[in-house]
């Protein structure tokens, strides 16, 4: 399988006046066409950042410090600013966590779907593009008629799939979904998901998946990136790292997972609180929390260690 | 939560000096302001030793004179010495500003207290009236207060006071209402404390933060309303004098660009309004997330 | 309310100090002149009386003769009124475009030193007193630079009459296609209008500076980046068009700002509208003119209250659905 994005030691700082939220630290990712990749961890880990810089959407002050993020071939981090806005929504699309925020409340559907598409093919006609947009909420399952109704009168599950259709309406290679279902029931959420794999395999799609959502994970990915503290933890295929997850902070993440099977009495936790990123301990940053800390855990971190077809960044494997 | 006038007024100033780490904006606003308004302040109270002529003194020599020699800014067609009749000006304008601004606050501030704070038919007329006068425009209200009062320092206060009475009257009310259902109030009224205790030792310096804020805004207004009334005719006798009424006598020399007439008392309104505003605004910015905590 | 502030104009007006039917008679006139005089006007009918009469006149917008001059109040009025709507409606425009523009632009540039800038000229302009403002513009760009003319709503060689319709002169001067007297009257809006407009900018600089940056925080802004929209685009009509909502709710209490500074503006400008009669009647003590032209103003500050709400419900597709 080809490689399509190729994310090399990307650091992303926030400079804030008590000091300098290192959100992202050295993270290095390589992403394969086709393919879904679940980016997991627990909030303020930095997966959302790390999404966002990918279209370069970080909000000042944060700034990307260092690294390449490499699409087919080209650095993103490079890029100039024309370049940069015809890659998003065309090459590659983000769609967000809440799909009524999402939308501008004062355009219709159509409008909205329009302007995207004005935005990137300039000598399309008005028809044209009308028709491309009912043609996409055919495939989403949404009758036509909605495309002249405004955000609010739609239900949350159809919005979430207009965001879709926003994002794929261009035909995009990858599209990077933050915490797509966070804010959907259950069931909506299944019918997503289900949507979601259906089209990736109609368009061909790349999708990083970003939630705090071991299921959905499950359910969707190929492979898994496990990030904590702003650092890589584990990257592997979904099912190795579920049978067995290497890295201490994966096992945890896992364990405490409530099993409906199971007897617990107690639900499974992890000791101690996310790191700070101002000051981040030295070291590796899980340390302090780690049941197999180590001396050199304490002192030196870790580099990215390969072990069982996976990344693993902890010493117990390098 | 407060139990005294004083240690209101005490949170209100602490709010003040105790943020003195972030010198940002908000607290150079301030700063500015206030020097501006210190030194209309020293140039009113020591008028008579700064200023080089007496205002009235319409035998200088030099009629008309543009700007220069004995005269910083010139003389006008009585021969009277311009910057003169600035300082002394001054006086005036913030003499009736403050005043009205007190008497306003006092009147608006006791009515939305007992308005808010005993509800029913009273606060709902009051609320009417108060609400009706405050769409209404300001200006115009006091224009036709001062008409029918007459010329006179008395009469232009009480006609500028009248305009701010409703501000103070929603803001106060509005804050007893939201304090009254406060579960302190209802411990207090439990164990017998009268209305007045309750107004006076709980509402009242809770209020005191915003209201302060809105006095000094409610200052720059006066300045502002003041001389419009004096420009436009109304309000005082030429034997006093004032700012807005050098403005519209200097009116007339206009198209003969005899400019020193006009922008000099001009830019002073502009001024003095400019500095209590910015009072106001620092202030506002720096007790805000004190105000916030209600 | 505007019923309460009619009753309260009413009560004012009877109750201030100064009998009306003396100082109109003179001061020294005999009794018995002044009470046939006041039984004339009816001033010498019990007040509950008075005061249904009084609001069944307002009613049928009958507002009584004036006591100074041989004329209806209303046809005095109406007269005036058109000038001072063509005035406030020229610095709306004015207050609007440049409020909500350098707002926007503020909110975009945030932090930086434009931002600053706009800020400090929003509170800056507000203390600057409409009439010095008018004849500061008035000495620069009429007696210095003279480029403009400083009084009157035409110039010399033009006359009214001829294209006279609406009392709106931009109006009616396109109706008759008299374009040379068009250009005349537009000269003679610019000053006032921008010196309306201008001081009470500053009002709405800041409010939409603080509501695009809180729309501008929003989701639906990241998502249109996400789109590849471009950056103008983004600002000036996505976050825009949501930020200006509340600031037309703020519109309709700017109106009563704005009747006052066109008072003041109309003094400054020898513009022929209703300000200047006002003041004109109250020299002169002709009460029932005063009187009307408060109500005129009050029923004009009702009504745009009314028109705003519209307009709010037109814009926001929420409100509507």
């Amino acid at each position: 399988m080809k490689t399509i994005l190729e994310i090399e030691n990307l650091a992303v700082h926030f400079p804030i006046n008590i000091g300098t939220v290192r959100a992202v630290e050295d993270v290095s990712l390589t992403l394969k066409q086709g393919e879904v990749m679940g980016l997991v961890g627990e909030s303020g880990c930095g997966k959302s950042t790390l999404g966002f810089s990918i279209l370069r959407l970080l909000r000042p002050p944060g700034r990307i410090v260092k690294g390449k993020m490499l699409y087919h071939g080209r650095d993103i981090v490079q890029m100039s600013e024309r370049e940069i806005l015809s890659l998003r929504g065309r090459k590659i699309a983000m769609i967000f966590q809440d799909p009524l925020t999402s939308l501008n409340p004062l355009f219709r559907i159509d409008q909205q779907f329009m302007e995207t598409l004005f935005t990137h093919e300039k000598r399309l006609s008005k028809t044209a593009a009308f028709r491309r947009a009912e043609t996409m909420l055919e495939s989403l399952g949404i009758s036509p008629e909605r495309l002249l109704e405004y955000p609010h009168q739609l239900s949350g599950g159809m919005r979430q799939r207009i965001m879709i259709g926003m994002g794929l309406i261009l035909n995009p290679d990858l599209l990077i979904a933050d915490e797509p279902t966070t804010s959907l029931d259950v069931i909506v959420e299944a019918q997503f998901l289900d949507l979601l794999n259906e089209l990736r395999k109609k368009f061909n799609l790349t999708i990083i998946l970003i939630t705090h959502n071991l299921g959905n994970v499950a359910q969707l990915a190929d492979r898994i990136t496990v990030m904590y503290g702003g650092t890589l933890v584990e990257v592997g295929q979904a099912n190795a790292i579920f049978d067995n997850p290497l890295h201490p902070y994966t096992r945890g993440l896992l364990s405490s997972i409530p099993n409906i099977k199971l007897d617990q009495p107690k639900l499974v936790t992890m000791p101690g609180s996310p790191p700070d990123l101002v000051n981040p301990p030295p070291g590796c940053v899980f340390h302090p929390r780690c049941p197999r800390a180590m001396e050199v855990c304490r002192v030196e971190r870790p580099g990215v260690y390969k072990c069982d077809g996976r990344l693993v960044s902890c010493w117990l494997y390098g | 939560m407060r139990y005294s006038p004083a240690a209101g007024i005490a949170k209100a100033i602490t709010g003040f000096t105790g943020l003195g780490k972030k010198y940002g904006l908000e607290w150079w606003i301030l700063v500015i302001g206030a020097c501006i308004i210190l030194a209309i302040l020293f140039m009113a109270l020591f008028a008579s030793s700064i200023a080089p002529f007496s205002p009235h003194d319409q035998n200088t020599g030099l009629q008309l004179a543009p700007p220069g020699g004995d005269h910083l800014m010139g003389t006008d067609n009585l021969q009277r010495d311009v910057w003169s009749r600035i300082i002394h000006g001054s006086r005036t304008i913030l003499r009736v500003a403050v005043l009205a601004a007190i008497i306003s606050s006092v009147i608006g501030i006791t009515l939305g207290l007992i308005s808010g704070f005993s509800g029913g038919f009273f606060d709902r007329i009051s609320s009417l009236i108060m609400d009706s006068v405050y769409s209404f425009p300001g200006l115009i209200l006091a224009i036709a207060f001062a008409a029918m009062l007459g010329p006179g320092v008395i009469n232009i206060t009480l006609a500028v006071s009248v305009i701010y009475i409703p501000t103070y009257f929603r803001l106060v009310r509005g804050q007893t209402l939201a304090i009254k259902e406060e579960l302190y109030v209802e411990a207090a009224k439990a164990i017998g404390a009268s209305g007045f205790t309750i107004l006076w030792k709980y509402i009242f310096p809770n209020v005191i933060a915003t209201t302060v804020v809105v006095f000094t805004l409610n200052v720059a207004d006066a300045i502002m309303i003041e001389a419009a009334l004096t420009y436009l005719g109304l309000g005082l006798p030429p034997s006093i004098v004032d700012w807005g009424m050098d403005l519209s006598m200097g009116k007339k020399f206009l198209p003969s660009g005899q400019w020193w007439l006009i922008t000099f008392p001009g830019a002073m309104i502009s001024l003095l309004a400019l500095g209590f505003t910015m009072l106001g605004e620092g202030l506002a910015e720096i007790l805000n997330p004190r105000l916030l905590e209600r | 309310m505007v019923f309460i502030l009619l009753s309260i104009v009413f009560v004012v007006l009877r109750v201030m100090p100064g009998d009306p039917v003396s100082s109109m008679l003179g001061g020294h006139a005999p009794e018995k002149v002044i009470e046939q005089k006041k039984q004339e006007l009816g001033l010498n009918r019990s007040l509950p009386i008075q005061y249904l009469d009084y609001l069944w006149q307002i009613c049928r917008l009958d507002l009584g003769d004036s006591m100074v001059f041989k004329q209806r109040v209303t046809k005095a009025i109406a007269e005036k009124l058109p000038a001072t709507i063509e005035l406030t409606i020229c610095g709306i425009f004015i207050t609007i475009f440049l409020g909500v523009f350098l707002g926007a632009y503020a909110a975009d540039k945030r932090r930086m030193l434009q931002d600053y800038a706009i800020r400090l000229y929003g509170i800056v302009v507000y203390c600057i007193p409409v009439y010095w403002m008018g004849l500061m513009l008035q000495l620069i760009f009429g007696i210095w630079l003279d480029i403009l003319p400083i009084a009157g709503r035409t110039g010399p060689r033009v006359f009214a009459s001829t294209f006279e319709k609406t009392g709106l002169y931009v109006l009616d001067t396109i109706l008759v296609r008299d374009f040379s007297a068009l250009g005349d009257v537009l000269l003679h809006l610019i000053l006032p209008a921008f010196t309306l407009g201008l001081v009470l900018s500053g009002i709405f600089v800041r409010l939409t500076r603080a509501n695009m940056l809180d729309v501008l925080k929003a989701d639906y802004i990241t998502a249109a980046e996400a789109r590849g929209i471009r950056h103008k685009k983004i600002v000036y009509k996505h976050a825009l068009k949501n930020a200006v909502i509340p600031i037309l709710t703020m519109m309709g209490l700017q109106i009563a700002l704005l009747m006052a500074g066109a008072v003041l503006t109309e003094t400054t400008f020898s513009w022929p509208g209703m300000g200047r009669l006002l003041l004109e009647r109250i020299y002169l003590r002709d009460y029932p003119t005063i009187q009307g032209v408060i109500i005129i103003i009050t029923l004009v500050v009702a009504t745009a209250s009314l028109i705003v709400d519209i307009i709010y419900a037109i814009v926001d597709p929420r409100v509507r659905y």
